[in-house]
């Protein structure tokens, strides 16, 4: 835990808006939206159609292969399968169910008792985690029983995230808060199954209510250690937080299983608990709906299928929104439609105002090399954005500019404001498109 | 419209939706803050011409850059001040002496040729304000030109007829001798010389202000005159060691050039061990020309030379990438 990884930079925590903010159950609204494709991998095949009867925690896509189910996350009526605005900003095969408002649980759904946790296998808590529809809830959304299935054996550190960097986002610390014993019992389904003795949960230190309240509800024996890291973006970025706590480097290209890592993040972890013990499917998460110009910044307990519009309408804003974002300011991705339904990967939504503009016309860099004192990846923005402009394939690959995580950390610092992780966007599909080429 | 209320105009980007305050305009303007007290004290000096000449070269400077973009239909962005820094830095490396038109034609050659001919601001690949200098050289009567110091013996604002002229202290060590000032005096200021480089003392304060603000590191400043003060101190010239290498420290435009033209970001290298060698390159020249050359000062050549081996500097020294392979990292 000694150990910092390089560069990263400070931005406005902006915590302020919404710590201190109980977590609210936001009411599920009268129609709800269910992407059949909430995770990374093979899209669901809808196992319900029009004018079908559902319940609630019903399960209604799954598929072969890469791919996690989703449930249904509110009784009703089927009212179309349709292709639905995604916040991913293409449209997606969605499930539209009108609400009856009974909340009807499906008959599938059974508690479980500690006895009967106990006695269950490490692959058949696979097998259940599949089927809840858990993904990683940090916003990538990587199918967790694969991650789970694939670390048996490799694994020798596992690490909940609570990092929580991203200005504004509060969504795990107030579940850190609130409910720290399902973290922590999340965390003991984890350790079985991976076959270890101890594990870790980190977060930054600009949250200590959330390290209190999970330090009191551990024990010694528990072999869980609670990591404190400095407050610096981006802690939380699965590779700087391995190297955080373990001082191991993630190898370019690689998975952390590589190194005997795996890292869930802090929703993730409390999903397993609610699966594995209440039987309940994934069907919704805590959503932070801040934003410098939001009247009442909130953490709601939201169902998926709820419309981004639904959830700003119940915080008010003060004037009209610049941008709205699924996630954090600094990785968010900008939406342009707010009938966008909140999904699993959504920790927060973040309504900026005009003010927060700093794009300029024909930016210029100054060649100051602040990016490469921020890259915590420790490649150098300032090379790899002049390979971009001379459109030099070859200078990109030699740059790096696989390696770039995206996390902004370079444009956010950039004083020239040049469109430093766009620009790395655009090189990574060139790059691709080149490979593409080469291959046909 | 109820149902229509989500149809803001919504403003969609890539990440990152937020940034730094600090911006191309506030590091530009805190480097003007940092000049500002080496400007009060060039007028105490040398009288109201001293800010006459950096006014003229200011605006001057910016004016060509707007016609430039006029002219060439660019997007103007004389906002970032960039221009009026390279105006100010201009008239520092001027004598007070100088004619409105020289430094006129100098902030031409400055921001045209220099600066906006290679593509504007970060582009360029010598710094404008010393390449300006260096070519009004070709009149090099103007630039040598040395007034007494003492605000009585200021040059007027219109004529420079009535100045008391004398020679610099680096003119003295030119020929091998000790200055006729004492350490102390080159320290506060108390020298004849360019505009802005006379006072150590308050070329210090602006590198600390800099240094505060975070706008540039010191690595480049310190080890260029740690440089010049380790070869004066080997290679002295008279008995007197210590006060050799304090008068080639303090003297001449080692303070000026160290501090706000070596360190200029676009013409010296991205990585760290590309700016040690770049630095430690300036401080080599700017003996050899001092010692050597047939001219008194070496500060702006040494740079000038520099400058033009960025490119090849930037290859030294870059980042080993988080989760290099092994091998990789060794060979790096």
């Amino acid at each position: 835990m000694a150990f910092s990884f390089f560069g990263g930079v400070h931005p406005e925590e902006n915590k302020w808006y919404a710590c201190d903010k109980q977590t609210q159950a936001f009411p599920a609204p009268d129609v709800v939206v269910i992407p059949l494709s909430q995770h990374i991998g093979a899209p669901c095949k809808p196992l319900v159609k029009k004018g079908d009867l559902v319940t609630l925690g019903q399960k209604i896509g799954d598929n072969q292969g890469l791919c996690v189910p989703v449930h249904a996350s509110v009784s009703g009526k089927v009212k179309a399968v349709e292709a639905r605005a995604h916040t991913s900003g293409t449209t997606v095969m969605s499930v539209v169910i009108e609400n009856d408002h009974l909340d009807t649980l499906s008959p599938e759904i059974q508690p479980r008792s500690q006895e009967q946790v106990d006695a269950l296998t490490p692959q058949e808590l696979v097998q259940i985690i599949r089927e809840g529809g858990v993904v990683g809830m940090g916003g990538a959304t990587f199918p967790t029983h694969v991650k789970l299935s694939g670390g048996i054996g490799k694994v020798d550190t596992v690490i909940i995230n609570a990092g929580e960097c991203e200005p504004f986002i509060t969504a795990d610390d107030r579940l850190c808060r609130e409910q720290p014993e399902k973290l922590i019992a999340g965390l003991k389904i984890i350790m079985k199954i991976l076959g270890l003795k101890e594990g870790h949960i980190a977060l930054e230190d600009n949250k200590p209510e959330a390290a209190k309240a999970l330090q009191a509800q551990l024990a010694a024996s528990d072999g869980i250690h609670i990591d404190v890291l400095p407050a610096k973006y981006p802690q939380g970025a699965e590779k700087q937080l391995i190297y955080a706590v373990t001082g191991r480097e993630v190898p370019s290209g690689g998975l952390p299983a590589a190194v005997g890592c795996a890292v869930f993040n802090a929703a993730t972890c409390k999903a397993v608990c609610d699966v594995v013990y209440d039987g309940m499917p994934l069907v919704k998460r805590i959503v932070t709906v801040s934003g410098d110009i939001l009247m009442e910044p909130k953490n709601l307990l939201v169902p998926f299928g709820t419309s981004f519009n639904d959830l700003i309408d119940a915080c008010g804003h003060s004037e009209y929104p610049y941008k709205v974002l699924s996630g954090g300011p600094m990785m968010g991705v900008a939406q342009y439609d707010l009938s966008v339904p909140t999904i699993k990967g959504v920790n927060a939504i973040t309504v900026l105002g005009r003010h927060n503009e700093y794009a300029v016309d024909e930016p210029q860099c100054l060649r100051c090399g602040k990016c490469i004192d921020a890259c915590p990846m420790k490649l150098m923005p300032v090379l790899m954005y002049k390979a971009l402009q001379s459109n030099d394939v070859e200078e990109m690959k030699a740059n790096n500019v696989v390696d770039c995580i995206e996390c902004g950390c370079c444009a956010y610092t950039c004083p020239a404001s040049v469109p430093l992780v766009l620009g790395f966007r655009v090189a990574k599909q060139r790059i691709r498109n080149e490979a593409a080429k080469a291959k046909a | 419209m109820a149902q229509m209320k989500y149809f803001y105009e919504l403003t969609i980007s890539s990440s990152p939706h937020v940034h730094s305050p600090v911006t191309t305009r506030t590091i530009m303007r805190d480097v003007l803050i940092a000049l500002a007290p080496s400007l009060a004290w060039a007028v105490y000096q040398f009288g109201f011409r001293a800010l006459m000449v950096t006014l003229v070269s200011v605006a001057a400077c910016v004016f060509f850059e707007w016609l430039w973009c006029r002219l060439a239909k660019r997007h103007c962005k004389i906002y970032d001040l960039s221009a009026v820094v390279t105006g100010t830095l201009l008239a520092f490396v001027c004598p007070v002496t100088i004619p409105y038109w020289t430094i006129v034609l100098g902030a031409a050659f400055a921001i045209i040729l220099v600066k906006m001919l290679f593509g504007g601001l970060g582009r360029n690949i010598v710094n404008p304000a010393l390449a300006g200098r260096a070519f009004l050289f070709s009149w090099p009567t103007v630039m040598n030109t040395w007034v007494k110091p003492g605000f009585q013996n200021a040059p007027g604002l219109l004529s420079t007829a009535d100045a008391v002229t004398a020679a610099t202290p680096l003119a003295n060590m030119h020929q091998g001798l000790m200055p006729e000032v004492s350490a102390w005096d080159l320290f506060l200021g108390n020298v004849g010389g360019c505009l802005g480089e006379t006072s150590a003392l308050l070329l210090l304060v602006g590198f600390g202000y800099l240094l505060a603000r975070k706008v540039i590191s010191p690595r480049i400043p310190v080890v260029y005159i740690g440089t010049v003060a380790v070869l004066s101190f080997l290679f002295p010239q008279g008995n007197d060691r210590i006060g050799w290498m304090l008068a080639q420290v303090f003297s001449g435009g080692l303070m000026l050039g160290a501090i706000f033209m070596a360190t200029d970001y676009v013409t010296s290298p991205v990585t760290k061990l590309g700016q040690l060698v770049y630095a430690v390159g300036c401080g080599v020249l700017t003996i050899l020309i001092r010692y050597f050359g047939s001219y008194n000062e070496g500060v702006s050549y040494a740079i000038l030379v520099m400058n033009a081996c960025v490119v090849l500097l930037d290859r030294i020294g870059r980042p080993v990438k988080f989760g290099a392979p092994k091998k990789e990292a060794a060979k790096q």
